[in-house]
């Protein structure tokens, strides 16, 4: 059945007997809005000097959490002015939860504190956690290469099937995404190569733009970020989630080492698997500009394959191959990493995955950056 | 080293510290050979700390724990690895490995600790499995399973290499009472079988009565040990309010200022 029409909620206060004030509330105290505040029995408690404080609730229809908390705070407003509190008129229920919630008292050392802190020591507290930071990360590429060493002597700690499963997920399972973007960014290279080329009636060099543009750095670049976002990301994540459950420390209260039981393995697949993608990755890249040039810039096939033959250098194909493998190292590093500085909550693995992404997205342009300035003063 | 053969685990002086936030300090404790201990105390005493320090997960600030007599942290990693090797440990959620099936969990760490040939590996887990109650679930992944379950089979994989210590987080935390009282049966049972030795945190006065030996009593209002030894004998002869409190589900009188404080854990 419902109530006919609710009683709009009231709150007065007025003096009973000498140094007795009385607060009257009434009506129902269930409206979202318009709510009676306590402001006036703040006022009253300070200019009137009462010693003590009664409540009427004879006329309280239905109330809810939005009154306990008024009268929460009119007990703390007594306590603070040294009047007395006296809640026994109030409802049954309502005097039971005002005990319950002061039961235990507020522990003053469990509040969190904000500290303020000046320019300077912001700027030291960032330096001191970079640093931290970045020994970590050398602290675990130490480990990586000691637990590389270990595998190479075959004393590592780890199961063969884990490094098929995960070469199965990061390589094959990737080729879908790998031909997609490679095939578009060689399909790209050879408009915008071509439109400019034609300028100077130079077209055909279309397919040195493409092949060596392809071979060299889009291919590995290209696939270094793809799987920094798809297969990165899910060894932050997984590690992540390990580490919430607890099972890295199960590895380690069983004396065997996660780094070489789960690190090891992600580690070895992308290394075997990065080159091989960036191949694949280069045949794709080379087919999208040989279709957009024999279908629409009226290139002779064979001249194409030619032109694409004869430009392509042993040297700049290894380079290609090469920095595909040194992705896959900081692909799996970075995302092993952050796994494994994973906190111990679910926004925690979000952030993991964030970083072990953004970390290993910088670090290959980086990385290709730095490769490039190596190559030009070497004339590879 | 000194101690007297039956000693297994003695704490000396522990203090546990989160950076310079002290948790506890000054703990000292001697537990027997297959005695069950009891870690207890309220929310957020830092129980489950003292626990990671003994299975080598957090470094202690000061003190340390000596198992046979031998020192555990001051010992270089090799040798605390192979101290590991003979721990047993259930973790509050089981912490089962979950891209791993029940049989592959057991049968990974005999895999890398025995020679067994893989078919005996794979016996030995249904073994293990049976003795908690899981025969038949080898081939389930974790997911599969529910929660209790989870937990059973988290310390079939603590059984897996035959330990010495078995240390027990909070082991009825999320069971229904009955699932509650079979593992503190099953605990004897393997006390008297096995002859180990066992830590179990838990804050079950049901459980704590049933299966305890000997315990400590951590408080976090004045972050030290409060008192240790059998906890029936505590409840009988302790003058101190807050052990009796504790014990007593807070139906003992108690002094106001020793209420135990309630923590975010």
């Amino acid at each position: 059945m419902r109530n006919p029409e609710p009683i709009p909620a009231r709150l007065t206060i007025r003096p009973k007997d000498p140094g007795v004030l009385l607060v009257e509330i009434a009506g129902d105290w269930l409206d979202r809005t318009g709510l009676p505040n306590i402001s006036v029995v703040e006022k009253e408690l300070a200019s009137s000097g009462a010693r003590a404080l009664e409540f009427d609730a004879q006329g309280l229809g239905g109330w809810d959490s939005a009154l306990m908390v008024r009268i929460l705070a009119i007990n703390d407003l007594c306590a603070k002015g040294k009047v007395e509190f006296r809640a026994k008129t109030l409802p049954s229920g309502l005097v039971k939860l005002i005990a319950l919630s002061q039961a235990v008292p507020e522990k003053s050392d469990a509040a969190r504190k904000e500290v303020k802190l000046s320019f300077l020591e912001r700027v030291g507290e960032s330096g001191l956690a970079a640093w931290s930071g970045g020994a970590a990360m050398l602290g675990f590429l130490g480990e990586s290469v000691v637990a590389l060493l270990k595998l190479v002597r075959g004393r590592a700690q780890f199961r063969w099937r884990d490094i098929v499963e995960v070469t199965q997920a990061c390589g094959p399972e990737a080729l879908g995404i790998v031909a997609l973007i490679n095939f578009l960014i060689g399909l790209i290279l050879a408009f915008v190569g071509a439109t400019e080329l034609a300028r100077f009636g130079a077209s055909i060099y279309t397919a040195d733009l493409v092949a060596v543009a392809s071979v060299r750095e889009m291919g590995c670049i290209m696939t270094g970020i793809i799987l920094c976002g798809r297969t990165g990301a899910a060894f932050a994540a997984q590690l992540g989630t390990m580490k919430v459950n607890q099972e890295i420390e199960a590895f380690q209260t069983f004396g065997i080492s996660p780094f070489e039981f789960l690190v090891l393995p992600r580690m070895v697949a992308l290394i075997l698997m990065m080159p091989l993608l960036c191949i694949f990755a280069d045949l794709i890249a080379i087919s999208g500009g040989f279709l957009v040039s024999t279908l629409m810039l009226d290139v002779a096939p064979q001249v194409y394959l030619a032109r694409t033959v004869e430009s392509i250098s042993l040297a700049g194909f290894l380079l290609g191959i090469f920095k595909g493998s040194f992705f896959g190292v900081i692909i799996a590093l970075t995302g092993c990493l952050r796994g494994m500085q994973c906190g111990t909550n679910a926004a925690a693995v979000g952030l993991a995955t964030t970083s072990a992404v953004v970390t290993g997205i910088t670090w290959i342009i980086a990385s290709d950056g730095i490769f490039a300035v190596i190559c030009s003063a070497l004339h590879i | 080293m000194n101690a007297k053969p039956d000693i297994k685990i003695e704490i000396r002086n522990l203090t546990m510290a989160y950076g310079s936030f002290v948790v506890m300090r000054d703990i000292s404790a001697q537990v027997k050979r297959g005695e069950v201990f009891i870690i207890m105390g309220g929310s957020g005493c830092g129980k489950s700390t003292l626990l990671r320090h003994m299975i080598g997960l957090k470094q202690p600030a000061q003190g340390d724990i000596y198992y046979d007599g031998t020192p555990f942290w001051q010992s270089d990693d090799e040798a605390r690895n192979d101290k590991l090797r003979s721990f047993g440990v259930l973790f509050q959620s089981g912490a089962l490995w979950s891209s791993m099936t029940l049989a592959e969990n057991i049968g990974l760490v005999l895999g890398e600790y025995t020679t067994f040939p893989p078919a005996e590996i794979r016996e030995i887990a249904r073994l293990k499995l049976a003795l908690v109650g899981l025969k038949g679930f080898e081939d389930y992944y974790p997911a599969e399973i529910s929660g209790g379950m989870c937990k059973r089979a988290g310390l079939a994989r603590a059984l897996a290499l035959d330990p010495d210590v078995l240390f027990f987080d909070e082991p009825s935390a999320g069971l229904d009472p009955i699932s509650s009282r079979n593992l503190d049966e099953l605990i004897l049972q393997l006390r008297d079988s096995l002859g180990a030795t066992f830590v179990v945190v838990t804050h079950e006065l049901a459980s704590i009565f049933t299966i305890a030996d000997n315990s400590v009593f951590l408080d976090p209002s004045t972050r030290t040990m409060r008192a240790s030894g059998n906890p029936r004998e505590l409840l009988k002869h302790s003058t101190d309010p807050a052990v009796q409190q504790f014990l007593t589900r807070g139906e003992a009188k108690a002094q106001p200022a020793a209420a135990p404080a309630a923590q975010p854990s």
